[in-house]
């Protein structure tokens, strides 16, 4: 394990936090963006050898995270031609205020489920609970069908943390499944929001939970 | 003290003295070359600074003597400041327990003396800005406390030589997370106390939004040069304690001093691309901010406490 990987879970605590205060959908969607580069070089630092496998690992996440799925978003965001604001349900204050307490939470409990091998201790499972917590919170407070995407992505992340704690036990195929498990999500979500935005000109989440002939 | 320690002393001293208003001028060009334009000479703060000194003052018959020491307290003020950060790798010019809550009461004086003076010229206009500068300092103080407070749990000392002099690579070694942390809470209070852009924008006079200008819309010439030079240094010291922070060099003595001049010009260099790159907060945001200042902070403490 290298100086860099403390540093680097912090960054994605950092970005979490971004996210949680932004205002603008294009710097939540940087921001995941920049997350999922955080992580391709996260992965190449947790392990002390680069096998074929972490570099295999870390070159598909930083090209779905960090490349394809924020070109996709900001195709969605031009094509369907989606106001810039977030519109989050709770104010920004406050969602910052709950991913704090969450992010601290996380930390505290962390201690008492400890993890397989070297990781003990280390900021790998506060960071991973912290980002899907920062997940969970974007998913439920926020208006848009796309930032609900944005959400999901966020919270695949943390598990992608967590995934690399087990990167030795975890075999490669799994790992590159849920990567894509995530493009095809994105896909469907693009073409639902594609789709909503023809039929029924509004995208806002709020509004999808009527049923309508 | 020995011949080395007083160099060194006096070569702190002279920093302090001199280097704050080239960071102005890092700023500013940074800005202009981001803008695609030539922009003002490095040294053009010193030639404003010179010129403001030789003018002649006009002052409103309706202020005080308050007016008089805003300026003066606030420049006085950052220079002590300066006195207990520590500078080019080296212990501080002055160092004692518990210099580090001196360092943010001493900061607060001079914040105070700036909004007295802004309120006692008897403006609506300047008595807005005193308000709003009050209101973000509400947030912006307990993050830089919280900052320094995670400093003295990490290192185990109670002043800023211990935190941020010679000792502060081994902190790196365990403490890298919470040092991260502090370095973005810091970055972010750095902004909002020198009224840099996502808080305030320092290039506008004439704007109702503005903070930090509009207290100062009243005083001139050598007043406003103490200003000015008071602002710079205290930009230094914001400089100082995150420059000691991300590069932890401290020995050999040169090695040190290149690392910290290097750094200063650096953190003003990326002040001005955080300029360039973004338009000031919508006032209401600015609290989400600084808030997420303190909470970077307060994370640090949490993981150093764990």
């Amino acid at each position: 394990m290298s100086s860099f990987f403390e540093p680097l879970l912090v960054t994605v605590l950092l970005l979490n936090m971004f996210v949680l205060g932004a205002s603008r959908l294009r710097a939540v969607i940087s921001a995941s963006a920049a997350q999922g580069v955080c992580l391709g070089v996260l992965a190449v630092t947790a392990h002390g050898e680069l096998s074929p496998a972490v570099i295999g690992i870390a070159l598909a996440a930083v090209a779905t995270k960090a490349v394809v799925i924020p070109r996709l978003l900001y195709k969605a965001m031009r094509d369907v031609a989606i106001v810039r604001d977030v519109e989050p349900l709770i104010g920004l204050i406050p969602s910052l205020v709950i991913g704090a307490v969450g992010t601290v939470l996380a930390v505290v409990f962390s201690g008492t489920l400890p993890l397989p091998g070297a990781h003990d201790g280390s900021l790998v499972l506060p960071s991973s609970l912290a980002t899907v917590l920062t997940g969970c919170i974007v998913l439920t407070t926020r208006r848009k069908a796309i930032t609900q995407v944005v959400g999901y992505l966020i919270l695949e992340n943390g598990i992608f943390i967590l995934g690399l704690s087990l990167l030795d036990a975890m075999p490669f195929l799994v790992e590159v499944g849920v990567l894509l498990d995530l493009v095809v999500g994105i896909f469907v979500m693009g073409i639902i929001i594609n789709h909503v935005s023809r039929e029924f000109a509004s995208t806002d989440a709020a509004e999808l939970s009527e049923l309508k002939e | 003290m020995t011949a080395a320690g007083a160099l060194e002393g006096l070569g702190q001293a002279l920093a302090i003295v001199v280097v704050p208003p080239l960071l102005l001028g890092v700023i500013a060009r940074t800005k202009a070359v981001l803008a695609g334009r030539v922009g003002p000479p490095l040294l053009q703060p010193y030639h404003d600074l010179i010129k403001l000194l030789g003018k002649g003052t006009v002052v409103s018959r309706t202020t005080t003597w308050v007016f008089l020491a805003g300026p003066a307290v606030s420049l006085v003020a950052a220079v002590m400041a300066a006195a207990v950060v520590p500078i080019g790798g080296g212990r501080a010019l002055w160092s004692f327990d518990g210099d580090f809550i001196a360092l943010a009461y001493v900061l607060g004086l001079a914040r105070y003396f700036t909004m007295a003076a802004a309120l006692d010229t008897g403006s609506s206009f300047e008595g807005m800005g005193a308000s709003r500068e009050a209101t973000f300092a509400c947030i912006a103080e307990p993050a830089f406390i919280m900052g320094l407070l995670a400093l003295a749990r990490a290192t185990g000392s109670l002043s800023l030589s211990g935190f941020l002099g010679p000792s502060i690579a081994d902190v790196w070694s365990v403490a890298s997370a919470s040092l991260v942390l502090v370095a973005a809470g810091l970055l972010l209070v750095l902004l909002a106390e020198n009224s840099r852009i996502p808080v305030d924008d320092p290039s506008t006079h004439l704007e109702l939004t503005m903070v930090h200008e509009v207290m100062i819309l009243d005083h001139g010439g050598p007043l406003l040069g103490v200003v000015l030079y008071g602002a710079s240094v205290k930009l230094f010291v914001f400089a100082a304690l995150l420059v000691r922070i991300a590069i932890p060099v401290a020995r050999p003595v040169w090695l040190g001093w290149l690392a910290f001049l290097l750094g200063l010009i650096a953190v003003a260099a990326v002040i001005g691309v955080i300029e360039s790159a973004m338009a000031r907060l919508r006032l209401q945001y600015v609290p989400a901010l600084l808030l997420s200042a303190c909470l970077f902070c307060a994370l640090a403490l949490v993981l150093l406490a764990r």
